[in-house]
């Protein structure tokens, strides 16, 4: 189904696109208030760390030099400083240098 | 005051607005991410109101960008849907890793939280559960900055874009990516953590290359989430 963009389709599609979108902000909470927490206490705390890893690696391993560069000083001044926005800016800045060459 | 430490779920104005405060720093940041996407969307033809409204009511960046990308005269509406729930299907893993502090909550506000919630935020406030802080401040308040930031800087770009022409030249692609390395980096440590982020990894790895598009995150997450049950550690109660 295609809708026409002009006219009041972007609405729709824009509508839809935030009831799917609420629907995932929603879901995951919902479902969880079927299953017994205690059962699941392991599985949630190592996903939860996943996700991050998940998002992470294929952006790390599939990204140009820049990318790669801006997650390298990203962990590296996170490892010196403990902060975590200098070690943003650091990469950013890193990627936007490398960028620029 | 020792009792009120003990209940990390404890929400009130004053934690939200602490969380709205820390989120600010990063929050600018999505405001230039933010402006990149209110021209991105001007030169795929939308209109300012839709652009706008959009960044307001879907508040998702990623999905948002995907859903540029299939945009024209016609759009075919079901694979947008599609793409987006795909690319925000994390946010049922979210939801449900923050259950075991929502679940105190009432339901109206457990799930009027869960409306601002996005990668920052989350992250911010699982880590504050797990030094044993309380966590939904950040998650409420530390939303709402990221939404109110993501949605001037839509509006900027709408209007002023041409300072983000190109946001990857500037190393605005970056900004997430690098937060949540940073949150990473800070979080918890132990060999069982390790063995479900290298699964996580691997399986997400895999994903990218061989699975349809937008599907690695919930593989690598479920991946290292069942790795967790598996792998047992000195001091496991069961």
């Amino acid at each position: 189904m295609s809708v026409e963009t002009a006219g009041m389709g972007t609405l729709v599609i824009v509508l839809g696109m935030s009831v799917v979108t609420l629907a995932t902000r929603w879901g995951g909470v919902y479902v969880m208030s079927f299953v017994p927490v205690s059962k699941v206490k392991q599985f949630i705390n190592a996903m939860s760390g996943s996700v991050l890893i998940a998002v992470l690696t294929p952006l790390a391993v599939t990204g140009d030099h820049a990318a790669k560069a801006a997650l390298l000083t990203t962990a590296f001044v996170m490892l010196l400083l403990k902060k975590p926005l200098p070690a943003i800016a650091a990469g950013v800045t890193a990627a936007a240098i490398l960028r620029q060459m | 005051m020792r009792e009120s430490d003990t209940k990390l779920h404890h929400l009130d104005a004053r934690l939200i607005w602490a969380g709205y405060r820390e989120m600010i720093p990063l929050s600018i940041f999505v405001s230039a991410f933010g402006a990149a996407f209110g021209l991105a969307a001007i030169q795929a033809g939308l209109s300012g109101s839709s652009i706008i409204a959009m960044s307001t009511l879907v508040f998702a960046g990623a999905a948002q960008f995907a859903a540029l990308k299939l945009w024209g005269a016609q759009v075919p509406f079901f694979t947008i849907m599609i793409t987006v729930f795909a690319v925000n299907a994390r946010h049922l893993l979210m939801g449900s890793s923050l259950y075991p502090w929502l679940r105190h909550l009432s339901r109206p506000k457990r799930y009027g939280v869960m409306v601002v919630a996005s990668d920052a935020n989350w992250a911010m406030s699982m880590r504050s559960f797990s030094v044993g802080e309380p966590g939904l401040g950040l998650l409420f308040g530390g939303g709402v900055a990221l939404w109110s930031f993501w949605v001037l800087g839509t509006w900027l770009g709408v209007y002023f874009g041409n300072a983000v022409r190109d946001p990857k030249a500037l190393g605005l692609d970056m900004v997430m990516g690098c937060f949540l390395l940073a949150m990473v980096v800070r979080g918890e440590k132990s060999l069982r953590m390790s063995a479900a982020w290298a699964v996580a990894a691997f399986a997400s790895l895999l994903a990218y290359w061989y699975l349809p598009e937008n599907s690695h995150v919930i593989v690598g997450a479920l991946a290292g989430g069942i790795t967790g049950i598996f792998w047992k550690e000195q001091g496991d109660e069961r």
